[in-house]
This record gives C-alpha cells, structure tokens and sequence, in this order.
C-alpha cells in the first residue's frame, strides 16, 4: 500500500518551509529538481570555509522522506535494497542504494531504523517519486505500509566542526551519545525533531528533521546560537563542493542507472550475504565477478582552469575516461574533480603517478594527477 | 545592481572605458553576480590583437566558466596582474581595481561601434532579469 504525496503547483517550483527566511537573508535561488533552493547567501566559497573551519546551516527541506512500517517492513526493504535494513538496531542508519534488476542506481539513500517495524527512507529530492514507486511495488509482498512523507518533514543541517557546541545547549540529549549514523527523538530550541548524526560535507554535523512549522524557529535558535562560533547559512553551491572534497557521489553526476555501485567503488553498500533474494541480486553478482566496467577516479588539475562533468580525460592524448563532477577546491587550493576512467588506465595511472594524465579543458589538454578519494579528511 | 553612466556596455556584459586612443575592459557588476566567486581569469597577453567581438579569454568561477569577448579591436597593452593573484577583485570591484585588460585601439578604427550606453545595458539586464 502506498500514498502519494501530491503538493506541486502546476509548473512552479515548490518552496520549503524556510523559503522566507532565506529571502530575508538576500539568498540567490535556484530551481533545484522541482524546488525553491538557496544556491548561496553571498560567496559559496566563504560559505564553503565557514563548514570546514566552523560550523554552516543548510535547509535540506527538498530531500524525500518515505515511512516505510509494519511487522514485515525490514524484510520488505531487504528485498528492495541493496543493503540489510534488517540488520539495523533501532536508532541507526545506513548508506546504501536501490538499483533496478540490471543493477542499475536507480538513488543513493540513507535508511534510518527508527523502531522494530518502522523505517524511514531518506531519497534524493530528483529521485523521490521514482524510488517511491519502487519501494510500494518491492513491499506488494510484504506486510509493509509505504507512505511518501515529504511533506511532512522539513531538515535543517548545521555541520562543521563546531556543529556540537552550537547545537547542544538547545538540544534535549546529549550529543556525546549520539554516534556517527545514529539517529534519536530529541527536543532542539523547545521543537521536536529527529536527530541524525549524519552529513554530506566530510564533517562532523547533525540533520535535524522537523515539522514544517518547526523549521524556521530551529533554524533561527541555530543562528542566534552559532553566530558567535562562526556558524553562516550555506546553500547548494558549497554543499556540492564540500562533497566532492570529501569524495561522496552526487546521483546524476558519479552514479546513474547506467552504472552499478562496483563501477562508483561502492560494493559496499551491496549485502551479498543477506539471506532472500533482493531485486538486482544476479546482475550484481555477475558484475562483482567481472569487476567493474569504468573506475570512477580522483583527479587534481595541474593549471588554474577548472574540469567540469562532461570534459574528456585522456592518458597519452588518448580517450581515457570523463569527467563526472569537477570544482575549484577552496580547501586544496586547485581544481579537483572526480572521473570515471577506463580500468586499465586507472590501474597504469596509480602505478606512474607522473604518468600522462590530463584532462581535455574546452579544447587544451590541462595535466591532472590521479589521487585517492577523499580529497579532504576531517582533522580528528 | 551597479551601472556606471559613464561606460559603455556589451551584451555579453563586458564594461569598456575610452581614453583618447586606449580602452578598459572588464566584466561587470551584472557577469559577476551571475557567476558566483571568480577563481580565474584568462586574458591575452600584451601584444596579442582582439577583435571587437570576439572570444579573447575566459572567466572561471566556482559553478561554471564563461568567454570574454573583446568589445574593441586593437592591441592588448597591459593586464591586470592584480586579477591574476586575487580573481576575487573581480566580484568586489568589478569596474575598479578588476580591470582585466588595457587595448590600444587600431588608429583608423575610430570610436569602436556597437556598443550599448548605461541605459541600454540596464534595459537589457532588466529584461535578462524577468
């Protein structure tokens, strides 16, 4: 059983509940897959620093939230994941995909186990009704309830290195207690939420999921909170640069359902050893065994221009690969970017590290060297 | 969104200054705007001849990359090296201290032509605007 949540406006893009808020901070919008989404505040490179060196506030009210409950929910997201949700305790998260039979990515997804029968399914927001679908027809067998949620749920992320000791003085737990991909009930700033330790920066952060009406008094206790720790609102631009320093896919960009997670150096998230059959099982298999047809690959760029998704890489002038996501990085200081490279070169590139890489940049071959993902690595 | 009256204007938002036979190019407050943190600029070497537009270089910024088009035909003189060591100069000053170029304008040219005036180029933004 599924219901559907239909709240768009014929055409417009939809807003989040902080919509006002980031009009009132002087935010650039973009339509983000559908949504009303701040790109930046101001500079995206100052806001960029502000989560590496402090702490930044993200509305990531766009992201999809599908319920997934009922006695035989945890068989039912089994059977349509590639991860073991069953395996999950409740109060913990993991990573991890649904692909189509062919093992394809249909979405890269975060699955919280909130309780023995209750699951929720975090989906990227250009992928939701998609992997909606999916998910009502995968459970058909199940004693499983799937409801899209979205819009009942906002989220707002502060992640950075002070994201703690900003958020915990209005937090009703103790942070402490809360682990890397663990998630609890909590009252933030008198509202109740659902807290995540869990981020898309390679940072130590926090995604607080709120009601509606709740986003923008969270996000206004954060900001009166965190002003003096150095905390400033980041929108999509810095998000996705942070991510691509910290090595983490984008859906559209590192994976598509022409890929498979082996191909991205994602077999992790694949639970071969789940006992049941899970949808794409055999083709995942086999390419588990033939190993994966493209090596997706961290580049930095030897010039000041910068590779962007869709540049040719080559290796001895010759066709090597492609450019996936490519962004001047603020934390290294060059251009960096990640690729999808034929396998044989990725292998001959990791054994000659001064060897002819280089990425074909609007016509002029840029020298780039092949480095291990992530790019960046928190201090611990 | 800044305009200054006494410039003129290309539709590729480029800003060019005339004095007696040399011309100030850069991009202005509208392009820098649009592009986010500019991290890069390419512009020609002194001594390398532009014509009016034509690419003659490029701005990168963090999100995406964009030609310049010389607005004039001559021979570059001098580039701003300032740019060079702190691209930002072009989001904060954009028709100051991020100058990108200096020409010296081809003597039968006479005035470059083509060019849109401050009200010209703020009808044409207003309405890129929409």
């Amino acid at each position: 059983m599924m219901t559907r949540d239909d709240a768009q406006q014929g055409g417009q893009p939809r807003s989040t509940p902080l919509r006002e808020v980031h009009e009132r901070l002087g935010a650039s919008m973009t339509d983000f897959a559908g949504w009303l989404m701040p790109l930046r505040y101001g500079s995206e490179t100052a806001e960029h620093r502000a989560v590496r060196g402090a702490a930044g506030l993200f509305d990531l009210s766009h992201m999809g939230e599908i319920a997934v409950t009922g006695a035989g929910a945890a068989d039912a997201l089994d059977y349509a994941l590639t991860g073991q949700p069953s395996a999950l305790a409740p109060g913990r998260a993991r990573y991890t995909m649904i692909c189509a039979p062919d093992g394809g990515i249909l979405d890269d997804l975060i699955v919280y186990r909130l309780a023995d029968t209750e699951f929720m399914v975090v989906a990227n927001a250009a992928n939701t009704a998609v992997v909606l679908a999916e998910l009502a027809e995968r459970a058909g067998g199940h004693d499983a309830q799937v409801q899209d949620q979205t819009s009942d749920w906002a989220l707002v992320a502060i992640q950075g290195p002070h994201a703690s000791r900003i958020l915990a003085p209005l937090t009703s737990i103790p942070l402490d207690g809360v682990r890397y991909y663990a998630s609890q009930p909590a009252v933030v700033a008198g509202r109740p939420v659902l807290l995540a330790r869990t981020g898309y920066t390679g940072e130590d952060g926090f995604e607080l999921f709120t009601g509606p009406a709740d986003a923008e008094p969270v996000w206004l206790a954060l900001t009166a909170a965190g002003g003096a720790d150095g905390l400033r609102p980041a929108g999509l631009a810095a998000r996705d640069t942070l991510r691509l320093e910290a090595g983490m896919p984008l859906y559209g960009n590192e994976l598509t359902a022409k890929l498979t997670p082996f191909e991205a150096g994602l077999g992790r998230v694949v639970a071969f050893s789940k006992p049941g059959d899970f949808v794409g099982r055999v083709a995942l298999a086999e390419r588990a065994e033939a190993g994966p047809v493209q090596v997706l690959a961290g580049l930095t760029i030897g010039s000041r221009r910068v590779a962007r998704r869709g540049h040719p890489v080559l290796w001895d002038g010759g066709a090597a690969g492609t450019v996936t996501s490519g962004a001047p990085s603020p934390t290294l200081g060059v251009p960096i970017a990640m690729a999808y490279l034929d396998p044989a070169v990725a292998r001959q590139a990791e054994t000659d590290a001064g060897g002819p890489l280089a990425v074909d940049i609007r016509g002029t071959a840029e020298p780039a060297r092949l480095v291990s993902l992530p790019f960046y690595h928190r201090p611990r | 969104m800044t305009i200054p009256a006494e410039l003129h204007y290309t539709a590729e938002h480029e800003w060019v200054s005339v004095d007696g036979t040399t011309a100030s190019v850069g991009i202005t407050d509208y392009a820098q705007r649009a592009l986010g943190d500019v991290v890069f600029v390419s512009v020609p070497a002194a001594g390398t001849r532009v014509t009016a537009g034509e690419p003659c270089g490029e701005v990168e910024s963090t999100k995406s990359v964009s030609d310049i088009y010389s607005p004039v035909t001559g021979e570059v003189t001098e580039v701003n090296g300032d740019v060079d060591d702190d691209p930002g100069l072009v989001n904060s000053d954009p028709y100051g201290a991020g100058w990108l170029m200096r020409v010296q304008l081809d003597e039968d040219e006479g005035e470059p032509s083509g060019l849109l005036t401050a009200d010209e180029y703020a009808e044409l933004t207003a309405e890129q605007e929409d």
